[in-house]
C-alpha cells in the first residue's frame, strides 16, 4: 500500500507574528519554523502506524525551499521511508496543490493524508484541492482510519459529532485530534533518517488567481475591565445591557 | 452572472451557518447588481426560509442517497449547476463540509478561492475580501481576479436580518452521481449548539482542579443556554471530551461571549478564541496572562465566583 503525507511548514505556535513596514510581508525575522502540527501529530504519525500495521510504504511530500530540509528529516525520524521536496516557494494553496497532484498522479497512492489545517493560513485547502484534481473521493476531519477488509473505516468529525464512513482506495483524507498521538523519534530514529532517500525535484508551473494585497494586526482589546468577584450582578448587568450578548 | 450559495442542512433543517451564508450573498449580490441564488441538497422541510435571509431562488437537488454529504458528488453537481446558470461568486459556509468541498469547486470552475473570509467583499476596484489568519493573530486582504470566485464564509461573521426575498423554490434537475462512500453511523451530541454554531460559551481549564468538580460549568452553561468548552489540557487528560478543545490546536471559535474559566490564557489557547466578540476571564491569579485579552476580568477563586455568576444570571432573567 502506498501512502503519501503532506506536510507543511508553519511558524512555531508562540511565535511573534509581525509584517514589513509596508504590510506586504511575513516578516520572518527570528521565527522559528515547525512541521505543522496536525501534520505531524496526526497525519503522518497515523500513516506511519499504518504501515507498521498493514504494511506498505510511507512518502512525505513537501513543497517548500531547502530551508525545510530540517522539517522534512523530522518526518523521516518520525517513520517515513522516503520524502519528495518539490523545490519552490509555497506561494498559493492553488500552486502547492498542484505539485502534489501533480507528484501523486505520476507516482499513484492509495492513501494521500493531509493535516486538517495549517496553523498559519487556517485554510483547509489543500486537502480538496488536491481530491478535486485526481478526481478521488475526500474524507475531511478525520478522527479515525482503520483497514476493513479492502475498504476503510474512517470517523470524520462533523458540527456536534461524527460520522463514520466505508471508502475503498485511492482516496484523501485530512487528519484531525483523535487520529494518533503524537511520537517523539529516538536518537536512532534520528541517525536513520540520514540515510533516507530526500529526492528534489522541481515544480510545475501554476498561474496565480489570488493575491494578498495587504497584512494587518488585529485591533487588540481597548483593556479589561475589572469586576469585583462580589458584584456578579454588575457583571451580568454590563453583559445584558451595554454588550448586549446576554 | 449570478451569486450562487450552497446553503447545508443537517438532517433535513437549514443550519444557522447557512442563513448566514444566504444573507452574505444577498448583500453581496445586491452590490454587484445581480440576484442570490440558493442551493440545497436533500430534501429540507424549512428550505423556504431562505428566501426570508435573501435567496431569489431556491434550487433543490433531489437525492436518494444515504451519504447525507460527499465532496466529490457534491462538488459535480454543484459545480455544473453553478456553470449553468452562470454563476460568477459561489459562497459557502466554512463549516466541516463547506471546507471539503471550497477547494474541489475552486478547481472545477477553475475558480479563485478564498476561504473563511469574515466581512463583504469590496467590488468597488476590483474584488477584495479580508480573512483571518494565523489562527487570529492576523487580517489580511485578498486581492481575487479570476472570473469565477469561490469564497467560504466564517460562522458568525454577520447576523442575518429578514429581507424577505422572493425565495421561489424550484426543483433542479441536476442528478447526484453515485457516491464512493457509505455511511456506517452519525453520532452527534442532541441538545447543544455545536461549538463553532455556538453565541455564547462557557469555557474551564486546569483550575478546576478534578473533572468531578465540572457540575458548576454545566449549571452555568445551562442558565445562560450556552455551550461548553475546554483547554487543551483538559481534553487531553480526558477530563472533558475531545470536541471540546478550542485553540489553536483545537477548535476555533468567534462567539458573541467567551467566559474563560480557570484557564491561564496561554497563546495557543488565545489564538482560537481571540476572535470572540466579548471575553470575560474568571481567574484567581491577577497576572495571569488572560486579562491582557479580555473585556472583563474577575479576579477571585472560581468555586465562588461562578456560582454567584449563576445566581446573577438566574435572577436577571427571573426579573
Ligand atoms: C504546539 C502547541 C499547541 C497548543 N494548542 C493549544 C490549544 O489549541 N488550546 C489550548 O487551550 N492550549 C494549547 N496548548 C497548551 C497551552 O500552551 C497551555 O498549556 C494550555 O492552554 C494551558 O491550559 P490551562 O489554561 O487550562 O491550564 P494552566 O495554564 O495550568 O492554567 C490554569 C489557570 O487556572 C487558574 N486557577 C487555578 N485555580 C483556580 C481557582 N480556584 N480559581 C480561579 N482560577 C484558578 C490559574 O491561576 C491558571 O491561570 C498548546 C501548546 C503547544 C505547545
Amino acid at each position: 500500500m502506498k501512502l503519501l503525507v503532506c506536510i507543511s511548514r508553519t511558524p512555531e505556535t508562540t511565535a511573534k507574528i509581525s509584517f514589513t513596514e509596508d504590510g506586504k510581508q511575513f516578516n520572518s525575522d527570528g521565527v522559528q519554523y515547525i512541521m505543522n502540527p496536525y501534520d505531524e501529530w496526526y497525519a503522518l504519525v497515523r500513516a506511519v502506524e499504518f504501515k507498521e500495521q498493514n504494511g506498505g510504504e510511507v512518502t512525505v511530500i513537501h513543497v517548500g525551499e531547502s530551508s525545510s530540509d530540517i522539517i522534512i528529516r523530522k518526518a523521516l525520524s518520525i517513520g517515513a521511508d522516503k520524502a519528495v521536496r518539490v523545490n519552490a516557494n509555497p506561494s498559493s494553496s492553488l500552486f502547492v496543490a498542484k505539485q502534489i497532484a501533480n507528484y501523486a498522479s505520476e507516482n499513484p497512492q492509495d492513501i494521500i493524508f493531509f493535516g486538517k489545517e495549517t496553523i498559519d493560513y487556517n485554510g483547509s485547502e489543500i486537502g480538496p484541492m488536491v481530491t478535486e484534481m485526481l478526481d478521488i473521493p475526500y474524507i475531511s476531519f478525520a478522527s479515525k482510519l482503520d483497514k476493513d477488509g479492502d475498504a476503510f473505516l474512517c470517523e470524520r468529525d462533523i458540527e456536534g459529532g461524527v460520522q463514520a464512513l466505508k471508502v475503498n482506495a485511492p482516496f484523501g483524507i485530512s487528519a484531525a485530534k483523535g487520529m494518533a498521538e503524537q511520537r517523539i523519534p529516538n536518537m536512532k530514529a534520528i541517525m536513520m533518517s540520514k540515510r533516507k532517500p530526500l529526492e528534489v525535484v522541481e515544480p510545475v508551473e501554476v498561474e496565480a488567481k489570488v493575491s494578498i494585497d495587504q497584512y494587518e494586526l488585529p485591533a487588540g482589546k481597548s483593556g479589561v475591565k475589572l469586576i469585583d468577584p462580589e458584584n456578579m450582578d454588575e457583571l451580568v448587568q454590563l453583559l445584558k445591557d451595554v454588550e448586549k450578548v446576554l | 452572472m449570478s451569486v450562487l450559495v450552497f446553503a447545508e442542512n443537517f438532517k433535513g433543517t437549514v443550519k444557522k451557518s447557512a442563513f448566514e451564508a444566504v444573507h452574505y450573498g444577498h448583500k453581496l449580490a445586491a452590490e454587484m447588481g445581480t440576484d442570490c441564488h440558493a442551493i440545497t441538497v436533500g430534501s429540507v422541510s424549512n428550505v423556504s426560509d431562505l428566501g426570508k435571509y435573501g435567496a431569489s431562488k431556491i434550487h433543490q437537488i433531489a437525492s436518494a442517497s444515504t451519504v447525507d454529504f460527499d465532496s466529490q458528488q457534491f462538488s459535480k453537481a454543484i459545480g455544473t449547476f453553478a456553470k449553468n446558470i452562470g454563476a460568477k461568486v459561489i459562497i459557502l459556509s466554512h463549516s466541516s463540509q463547506g471546507k471539503s468541498l471550497a477547494g474541489r469547486l475552486a478547481i472545477r470552475l477553475d475558480a479563485g478561492l478564498v476561504t473563511a473570509v469574515n466581512q463583504l467583499p469590496d467590488v468597488s476596484d476590483g474584488f477584495k475580501v479580508t480573512k483571518s489568519l494565523f489562527s487570529g493573530k492576523a487580517i489580511s486582504t485578498y486581492s481575487m481576479d479570476s472570473e469565477v470566485k469561490v469564497l467560504s464564509l466564517i460562522g458568525n461573521a454577520l447576523a442575518p436580518e429578514v429581507v424577505n426575498a422572493a425565495g421561489e423554490v424550484v426543483p433542479s434537475d441536476i442528478e447526484l452521481e453515485a457516491s464512493k462512500l457509505t455511511v456506517v453511523e452519525t453520532k452527534t451530541v442532541e441538545g447543544t449548539v455545536p461549538l463553532p454554531e455556538a453565541e455564547l460559551v462557557v469555557s474551564a481549564g486546569r483550575g478546576m482542579k478534578d473533572p468531578g468538580n465540572w457540575g458548576i460549568i454545566e449549571e452555568l452553561a445551562e442558565t445562560m443556554g450556552a455551550t461548553t468548552a475546554c483547554s487543551r489540557p483538559v481534553a487531553d487528560a480526558d477530563w472533558r471530551p475531545h470536541h471540546e478543545h478550542v485553540g489553536q490546536t483545537g477548535v476555533a471559535i468567534r462567539p458573541n461571549l467567551y467566559i474563560a474559566i480557570g484557564i491561564s490564557g496561554a497563546i495557543q489557547h488565545l489564538a482560537g478564541v481571540n476572535n470572540s466578540k466579548v471575553i470575560v476571564v474568571i481567574n484567581k491569579d491577577p497576572e495571569a496572562p488572560f486579562f491582557k485579552a479580555a473585556d472583563y476580568g474577575v479576579v477571585g477563586d472560581l468555586f465562588d465566583v461562578v456560582p454567584r455568576l449563576n445566581e446573577a444570571i438566574k435572577k436577571a432573567k427571573a426579573g
